[in-house]
């Protein structure tokens, strides 16, 4: 009697526990199995829900049409948040066939090799553009295709204000710093500072790369390698210096540190304010929010030392990478070879007004672009553009964003600001295992 | 088989929560003091020995949470008790809207911590903020609550004190209802005045009420996270930031080791401050 108590109690405590376990795992069967009646294969794809998902859509819906291949959405949070979970979901094993994450620094840190698959060698691959091609790959294997057209930081500017104070656009830092005077001398803000979105204080820092490259071509490598710190190289240093001189001189709108991006947005297009240091995925924002002062809108790059080396700072955009255990390559790489193609960026740009030139070679644009796409264009014609530092470097410290408020409300010196960055970098990169650290 | 014994549970039935408690919060507790000391993917790990630690006490970005996070929970902690003793005292007389103003003190507490740092972050904000607005209207320049990095982190300890006010309340409440009438009847006997009921009564025989309030604030304050989070998300830089956003960032960037050496320290922080507190606190009470 006893005995059969003490069973029935191991049993029904075991009962409990099973079920709490079944509560845990996940559906596994629900992803990625072909439907038995159609022959219908289906790929996962893990986005996040920061973007404007109806041009990936348009694709995606073509792609189930001709090739049977059905794509099903997963949304994830963006920012360091989204990082989070993809990093959880690939060291658990539980990703998805498809991937959107950002190029470069961050897909880099990822463990590509590990992880997704090399597609090196598809012939769809060589139609992207090269600057876009090193972003999407880790130690020369290409492993991803570009999902949407580049981007570029610099500096959005209100027309209407150049106009009315007789200002040209400025070749040289120089130059816009007396531009800015005059704004301010003329009572408006000369720069929008958004720093409650402390990411946007970075953008002065990164667009800059290209001015650091200009000085020192091999910056990147050499920061990579633990040669160059930001500090103690002038002109990457520089870049923070023209940070803090926007503060000193009083430039910034007097709330800088509670506006937010979307604040800052308004200010720029409602001439509140004449700059904004941003990159060009606000357009759309623009363009949904201020439709009517869009034509007043104008970019130029953030100028450097010299007329002569003026140049712009792209940003590659995010691309699609292929779960290395997905149960369907041949099907991915399908997926991938219609993404680049001519018709799959038609129907993407159709639904998406480009924020950049494309990055796939020989796709063409329509008329109807953003005025201040057309201002970045002939940066991309004349080759006078440089990716920015975390598109060549696999190391980016992810205190930056704070950093960068420090130096640009005046709480620390440029100098200080630049050493701390460098600490932040070398943890980077000690996490990484990277060479030299 | 009617002995008493025989009607008890068996331990058995401890298994599955005992399992839980030890797969899900022991066993990554005891694993935390590893990882605390090496570089950590996640999937790979080298054994670094102390560095982390090093790391996170040198570093001006994280060793700047300890001197907040000590100021934040002081700050919260003694307002909390104070604001919190004197509401009790006042919400414990015979008032005919008693339920009304109770419930009025107590409704913050109900609130989403994320709801009232975005409420209070916008209406703190330096020029169309409603309290600097208000404060126009009296002709008085405000700061800039979350801007100024001298003051806000002050201000958000001042909304996280407006926030809990309400649960120390209750908790005075219940310790003031709970000390006997003879104490009071022999008070009137002996002639003393409202000011004597308050400092030699309530206040002494309330002594276990404050001992958890002082407790339960302190702890919370030290552990603080997510109304920081909402408001400032640790700046402007790093100026707002505790040891827990701290801790949370770290891991954002990928830094495993790096942030659980951080949990290993709020760990030791935490009780290294809490212990001997509550031993002391233990010792001042008195029996009814």
């Amino acid at each position: 009697m006893k005995a059969k108590k003490k069973i029935f109690a191991v049993l029904s405590s075991a009962a409990l526990f099973a079920g709490i376990l079944a509560g845990c795992s996940s559906n596994d069967s629900a992803s990625g199995d072909k439907d038995e009646d159609s022959g219908q294969v289906t790929l996962t794809l893990l986005v996040d829900n920061q973007s404007n998902l109806d041009g990936m859509k348009a694709v995606t819906d073509a792609i189930e049409e001709k090739y049977d291949i059905k794509t099903e959405y997963e949304l994830r949070p963006g920012g360091g948040e989204g990082d989070n979970l993809v990093k959880t979901r690939l060291a658990t094993g539980d990703m998805t066939d498809l991937m959107a994450y950002n190029s470069g620094s961050l897909f880099q840190a990822l463990n590509p090799e590990q992880n997704f698959l090399d597609i090196s060698e598809e012939s769809f691959v060589e139609t992207i553009m090269d600057d876009a091609k090193e972003a999407l790959s880790s130690n020369g294997k290409v492993y991803g295709i570009p999902a949407a057209s580049f981007m570029a930081g610099g500096w959005f500017y209100n027309k209407k204000i150049y106009e009315e104070l007789g200002l040209s656009v400025p070749k040289t830092w120089d130059e816009l710093m007396s531009n800015n005077e005059k704004i301010k001398e003329a009572g408006k803000t000369a720069v929008i500072g958004s720093y409650k979105d402390s990411w946007t204080a970075q953008v002065i820092v990164l667009a800059d790369n290209y001015n650091v490259l200009q000085q020192h071509p091999s910056f990147a490598e050499d920061f990579t390698a633990n040669k160059a710190k930001i500090a103690d190289t002038p002109g990457a240093l520089s870049s923070f210096e023209k940070l803090a001189e926007v503060y000193d001189k009083g430039y910034l709108n007097e709330d800088f540190l509670a506006t937010g991006y979307e604040a800052g947005l308004q200010k720029l297009a409602e001439g509140e304010g004449a700059h904004y240091p941003m990159l060009s995925f606000a357009l759309p924002m623009l363009q949904t929010n201020y439709a009517e002062e869009l034509d007043n809108i104008g970019f130029f790059p953030q100028p450097g030392d010299s007329a002569d080396e003026n140049g712009l700072t792209v940003w590659v955009p995010g691309g699609v990478f292929v779960n290395k255990n997905t149960e369907h390559p041949e099907e991915a790489k399908k997926w991938m070879e219609f993404f680049v193609s001519q018709e799959g960026n038609d129907l993407y740009n159709a639904k998406i007004t480009p924020q950049g030139p494309p990055a796939i070679k020989g796709v063409e644009l329509s008329d109807d672009v953003y005025g201040a796409v057309k201002d970045m264009l002939p940066y991309f014609e004349s080759g006078k553009t440089a990716p920015a530092l975390e598109f060549l470097s696999p190391v980016k410290g992810p205190n930056l964003p704070q950093i960068a408020v420090e130096v640009g409300s005046g709480i620390s010196k440029a100098k200080a600001g630049a050493e701390l960055y460098d600490k932040d970098v070398e943890k980077q990169a000690k996490q990484l295992g990277l060479e030299g650290w | 088989m009617t002995k008493l014994t025989n009607r008890s549970y068996t331990y058995y039935f401890l298994l599955p929560a005992g399992i839980i408690y030890f797969v899900f919060f022991l066993l990554p507790t005891i694993m935390s003091f590893f990882f605390s000391m090496t570089w950590w993917t996640l999937t790979d790990w080298k054994f670094i020995g102390f560095e982390n630690f090093i790391t996170f006490l040198t570093e001006p970005s994280l060793n700047i949470g300890f001197k907040n996070t000590i100021i934040y929970a002081v700050v919260t902690c003694t307002l909390k008790v104070i604001l919190g003793l004197l509401l009790g005292v006042f919400l414990s007389q015979k008032l005919k809207t008693i339920g009304f103003v109770r419930s009025m003190v107590f409704f913050p507490t109900l609130l989403s911590t994320i709801a009232v740092g975005m409420a209070f972050a916008m209406m703190m904000h330096p020029t169309q903020g409603l309290i600097n607005t208000a404060l126009k209207i009296v002709g008085i320049t405000g700061p800039d609550w979350l801007g100024d990095t001298t003051i806000a982190l002050i201000s958000v300890a001042l909304v996280d004190v407006w926030k809990g006010v309400g649960m120390a309340t209750v908790i005075f409440i219940a310790g003031i209802m709970s000390i006997p009438e003879d104490y009071y009847e022999a008070l009137a006997i002996d002639g003393g005045n409202s000011f004597h009921k308050f400092w030699n009564i309530i206040v002494p025989l309330s002594r276990p009420a404050m001992n958890s309030v002082i407790i339960l604030a302190f702890i919370g304050g030290l552990r603080s996270f997510d109304l920081v989070w909402a408001m400032t998300k640790g700046g402007p830089g790093f100026s707002t930031d505790l040891i827990a956003s701290i801790i949370y960032k770290q891991y954002q960037g990928g830094f495993y080791g790096l942030s659980t050496a951080g949990n290993v320290i709020l760990f030791v922080v935490v009780s290294a401050l809490a212990f001997p507190l509550y031993a002391f606190l233990n010792k001042k009470e008195v029996d009814l």
